[in-house]
């Protein structure tokens, strides 16, 4: 699993991540069947399942989006170590962007943690990086 | 003159505007002409939702500043700047962007970037719309933005600053707010 934390209402960092995620599997090739790309949203309150959904399949229909209640989502990100806060740019409900832990996680078949993987990557230099663990 | 065009006529106007944009960059000037816009550019986005615009501001004239940035597309528009603090992604909102002879800013993934909030229509790939700057000298500068598609990078062969990636470039600017 390539595991990448981040919300749909983000415009610049997000998309650009999960379109060079997309690069990756192409420069993978066949290598990218063992490779379950996942986006799990740290913005449950405006990410509903039906917001996910269309997001994800925006850059690759392999990508599968995740999101959940806020308390589900506040425990896999404790379970991955993944920082997010609220950060409000207004006074209405949705006047805020998230903060969040930037790097993509690497884990194995087994659920454990293999390695980061850095977002700010070309998909080249992610497939490059993640090729070298699907021996 | 670009400027002029409305967001309502771009479908119709748009085989006129692709066969002009073959032959130049999206550009734009101010009445004094020395501040220029160039490759702007957008990604695919739903209606009601989130979209951004990447572009370069060339300035050949004196210092200015970028105070305000708007677009007819959605409901607000505001300059933003991403960064990377320690493993943290964020995202803060640039109140001024100075811009000066021989230095062209370039907002692109990863760094300075327009936001717009509530899209009033999907944007799809190849579609085309007006973006406005406004600066406190030279005044509005309007250019006409491209989609592109969903997480789209940089475009090739636009790089103003000639190396392969605009990833690594630094940005010039203002402090955040």
């Amino acid at each position: 699993m390539l595991v990448y934390f981040g919300y749909t209402f983000c415009p610049d960092v997000c998309p650009t991540t999960l379109n060079e995620v997309a690069d990756a599997l192409d420069h993978l090739g066949p290598k990218a069947d063992r490779l379950q790309p996942i986006f799990i949203t740290v913005d449950p309150k405006r990410d509903t399942p039906a917001v996910v959904k269309q997001y994800t399949a925006a850059f690759t229909p392999r990508l599968v989006g995740l999101t959940g209640t806020p308390e589900q989502v506040a425990e896999v990100a404790k379970e991955y170590r993944v920082y997010y806060a609220e950060h409000r740019t207004g006074p209405g409900p949705n006047d805020y962007s998230m903060d969040h832990s930037s790097i993509l996680y690497l884990m194995g078949p087994d659920g454990n943690f293999i390695a980061p993987i850095r977002a700010d990557e070309t998909g080249a230099e992610m497939a490059a990086d993640i090729a070298r663990f699907l021996s | 003159v670009i400027a002029t065009q409305r967001v309502d006529g771009k479908r119709t106007r748009r085989s006129m505007l692709a066969a002009l944009l073959a032959a130049i960059p999206a550009r734009a000037f101010a009445q004094d002409g020395t501040l220029r816009v160039e490759n702007a550019w957008s990604r695919v986005a739903a209606a009601g939702r989130v979209g951004v615009v990447y572009l370069t501001i060339v300035d050949s004239g004196a210092p200015d500043r970028l105070t305000a940035v708007a677009s007819p597309v959605s409901a607000t528009a505001s300059l933003h700047e991403s960064f990377d603090d320690h493993g943290v992604a964020k995202m803060r909102s640039v109140a001024t962007l100075p811009v000066e002879a021989g230095k062209p800013v370039t907002l692109a993934p990863g760094g300075y970037h327009i936001m717009l909030t509530g899209l009033k229509e999907p944007l799809n790939q190849g579609d085309e719309f007006p973006v406005t700057l406004i600066f406190e000298k030279a005044g509005q500068v309007t250019a006409t933005v491209t989609v592109r598609k969903a997480g789209a990078g940089m475009p090739m062969g636009h790089d103003v600053m000639g190396g392969p990636s605009m990833r690594d470039m630094p940005m010039q600017g203002g402090p955040r707010q």
